[in-house]
């Protein structure tokens, strides 16, 4: 996994609340059997219309907003599983996703492929959606350490929550694998007492 | 203080636990299907590492299967390619797999508590956030991604955090045609669906404890829907009588010690939940839903309420529905009737019950897929099929199928499908498809008068449900 420090950069404002694992990698995409190359399809039908042709109302569409920070908005990432989802969106470029709410699965499989979720107020929420789309140029800083996201050159800032274990893993670029490989000994004791 | 039935079957599953972070959480049963696998068998053989327990793993192919033809090999070559490579992985690593074809096949959350491998005070996982369904059992069972897949497989673990506990608890008499998945819709309808994220949810009164292992393997399934990781039901007579005689069921001595077990799982009576929610059974109506999440539900009798907010008018739109109109006789050409939440044997009875004598609707295009291959051979057996013929409604082979149209099962864009499944998103059931969530009751009526119809008009049709 990739480390994550900190990063700057322009957003993009997906402002569209229950965004699903649906919307963010349609079902008819997921018989690959690599994490190659879901970027291309990710939100493909909010992209693209029936007929293949480009949606140029959809945001990620507009030239005017570029950056690898994805400002969505509340409870994003609801419905299945699928870990395609976090690869798509990781794979089209973003490192950071923003909202006021994250469903549980996403946000585990956004940290277990270094994209950060960065869950803020439903009123700091509001307010960047404004500012960057009042002003593409906007940028916004997010550092993992301190646990903060502000707009650049600017007094806005709010912090955010992060496991303290994901946050180390993060940093450090480490997953779980290695951590629980590593625990193998304590795992085989436990199957040998286990009391159900 | 007393425990929960969740707190009691998570603690017995701690490995370790790491300060100020997650815990080290042992799998029982880590179930497997062909979509949300292969990278997760890429990534071990990336890193050479072995898979730690492959006899606790057990593989079926269900979501990107044909529902028609299954002994033919399989059209679209990407499918074949992802159904072959499940196939490759599972006999490299020994791992049991019932693949297309084999008598023990279908979809992963009805196949496996059919044949007793899920039983209560387990923890169970499986790349799919409907994995709740199992904990229709007593068993801590929910939906993983993909890496977390590949951990399971290097270390029969998980590093997780412990959710906070929920209860939803529905007391009294349901009325009739009033089936679980109404149930479940209505709750969810009432708390949203995001009410449960970060906790795992209790199942509690009167309603479920009544209910049969199907009817609660519904309501367990749909948790997901409202945000929660999981449900659970704590197990009972009706429980034990499921699983006795199951093909990898305890047998003899062994299942009376389990069940002395099973015994002890139930929450105590002062065990403290985080959230409680209480409903009153005579309170629910058969439901459907109107909008592009599982939440958008009313009583089939109400109209659709009348909201302002940009994401609410988003859904109508692509719904093409109007706020405060009614559903009922809506034109409806497409019905389905299958998936991981009803395609059980008793939602067919329930559908056949109601369509014996009956002929389905000229503009309808019915599909009953089945949940497994045992319940298509019940339903032959039970002489089901035949009251299916001859109303017109084509009975599938089993899989996901129009779930989520992976396969060639879509509904075409625009139109509407009332559908058995748990989930409305835009074009779930195919690219523009419009889909309305409701019971194999519903479903069923719905493909007989080829519209949305009231069905607690029809008392006597109810009363024979
Ligand atoms: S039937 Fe639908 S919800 Fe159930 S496992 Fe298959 S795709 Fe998922």
């Amino acid at each position: 996994m990739e480390q994550f420090k900190t990063l700057t950069s322009t957003a993009i404002p997906l402002d569209i609340a229950n965004v699903d694992t649906d919307q963010i990698i349609p079902a008819r995409f997921l018989k690959a059997t690599d994490r190659k190359g879901f970027g291309d399809h990710v939100f493909k039908d909010w992209r693209f219309h029936n007929d293949g042709s480009v949606n140029t109302d959809f945001v990620l569409n507009n030239p005017k907003f570029t950056g690898s920070i994805l400002i969505a908005g509340d409870n994003f990432g609801c419905g299945s599983s699928r870990e395609h989802a976090a690869w798509a969106i990781t794979d089209y470029g973003f490192k950071v996703v923003v909202s006021s709410f994250f469903a549980d699965i996403f946000k585990g499989n956004a940290l277990n492929n270094g994209l950060l979720p960065v869950q803020v107020s439903e009123d700091f929420l509001k307010q960047v959606l404004q500012l960057v789309k009042q002003n593409p140029e906007t940028e916004l800083e997010v550092h993992l350490e301190n646990q903060t996201i502000s707009v650049k050159n600017s007094e806005i800032t709010e912090t955010f929550e992060i496991d303290a274990y994901k946050k180390t893993c993060m940093i450090n670029g480490y997953d779980d694998i290695d951590y629980l490989v590593n625990n193998k000994k304590l795992i085989e004791a436990f199957e040998a007492q286990k009391t159900y | 203080m007393g425990k929960t039935l969740f707190d009691k079957v998570w603690d017995a599953h701690v490995v370790d636990s790491i300060a100020n972070g997650p815990q080290i959480l042992y799998i029982d049963k880590h179930l497997i299907h062909e979509v949300t696998s292969p990278q997760a068998f890429n990534e071990l053989k990336a890193r050479n590492i072995p898979v730690f327990r492959p006899d606790q793993i057990v593989a079926t192919a269900d979501h990107n299967t044909p529902t028609q033809n299954q002994h033919l090999p399989v059209k679209d070559e990407l499918s074949r390619k992802q159904l072959a490579q499940l196939s490759e992985n599972c006999k490299t690593n020994h791992i049991t797999l019932y693949e297309l074809g084999h008598k023990y096949n279908g979809i992963v959350h009805v196949m496996a508590p059919e044949l007793g491998i899920t039983q209560p005070g387990m923890t169970m996982v499986c790349g799919d956030s409907h994995t709740s369904t199992h904990g229709a059992f007593g068993t801590i069972a929910f939906g993983i991604g993909t890496s977390q897949v590949a951990q399971v497989f290097a270390s029969q673990c998980l590093l997780l955090t412990k959710p906070k506990s929920l209860r939803v608890t529905v007391n009294g008499k349901l009325k009739n045609g009033v089936l679980p998945k109404d149930v479940i819709l209505y709750i969810i309808s009432k708390l949203g669906t995001n009410s449960g994220t970060g906790y795992f949810c209790e199942y509690a009164g009167d309603v479920f404890e009544n209910m049969s292992m199907e009817g609660r393997m519904t309501v367990c399934n749909m948790s997901i829907e409202m945000g929660a990781r999981g449900g659970m039901i704590a197990p009972d007579e009706t429980t034990y009588d499921y699983i006795k005689g199951r093909e990898f069921a305890p047998k003899g001595s062994e299942f009376d010690k389990k069940v002395a077990y099973w015994k002890t799982l139930a929450t105590d009576i002062d065990a403290q939940f985080d959230k409680e929610y209480v409903f009153d059974a005579e309170d629910i109506e058969p439901m459907i839903t109107y909008g592009t999440n599982p939440g958008m539900g009313i009583k089939i009798s109400e109209s659709i309420p009348e909201e302002t907010d940009a994401s609410f008018k988003k859904s109508l739109d692509y719904m093409n529905f109007q706020a405060g109109e009614s559903l009922i006789n809506k034109p409806i050409n497409y019905v389905f009737i299958g998936s991981c939440t009803n395609s059980r044997i008793e939602d067919f009875r329930v559908a056949a019950s109601y369509i014996k004598g009956k002929q389905k609707a000229d503009n309808v295009t019915a599909w009953l897929v089945p949940g497994s291959k045992q319940v298509e051979a019940q339903i032959i057996d039970e002489g089901l099929k035949a009251i299916f013929d001859a109303a017109g409604f084509e009975l599938r082979q089993p899989g996901c199928s129009a779930c989520l149209a992976m396969n060639d099962d879509k509904i075409p864009k625009g139109e509407y499908c009332v559908s058995t499944s748990n989930r409305n998103f835009e074009g779930r059931q195919g690219q523009g498809s419009r889909t309305i969530l409701a019971s194999p009751l519903v479903a069923a009526a719905t493909a007989v008068a080829g519209k949305i119809i009231d069905v607690t008009q029809t008392i006597d049709v109810l009363e024979a449900v």
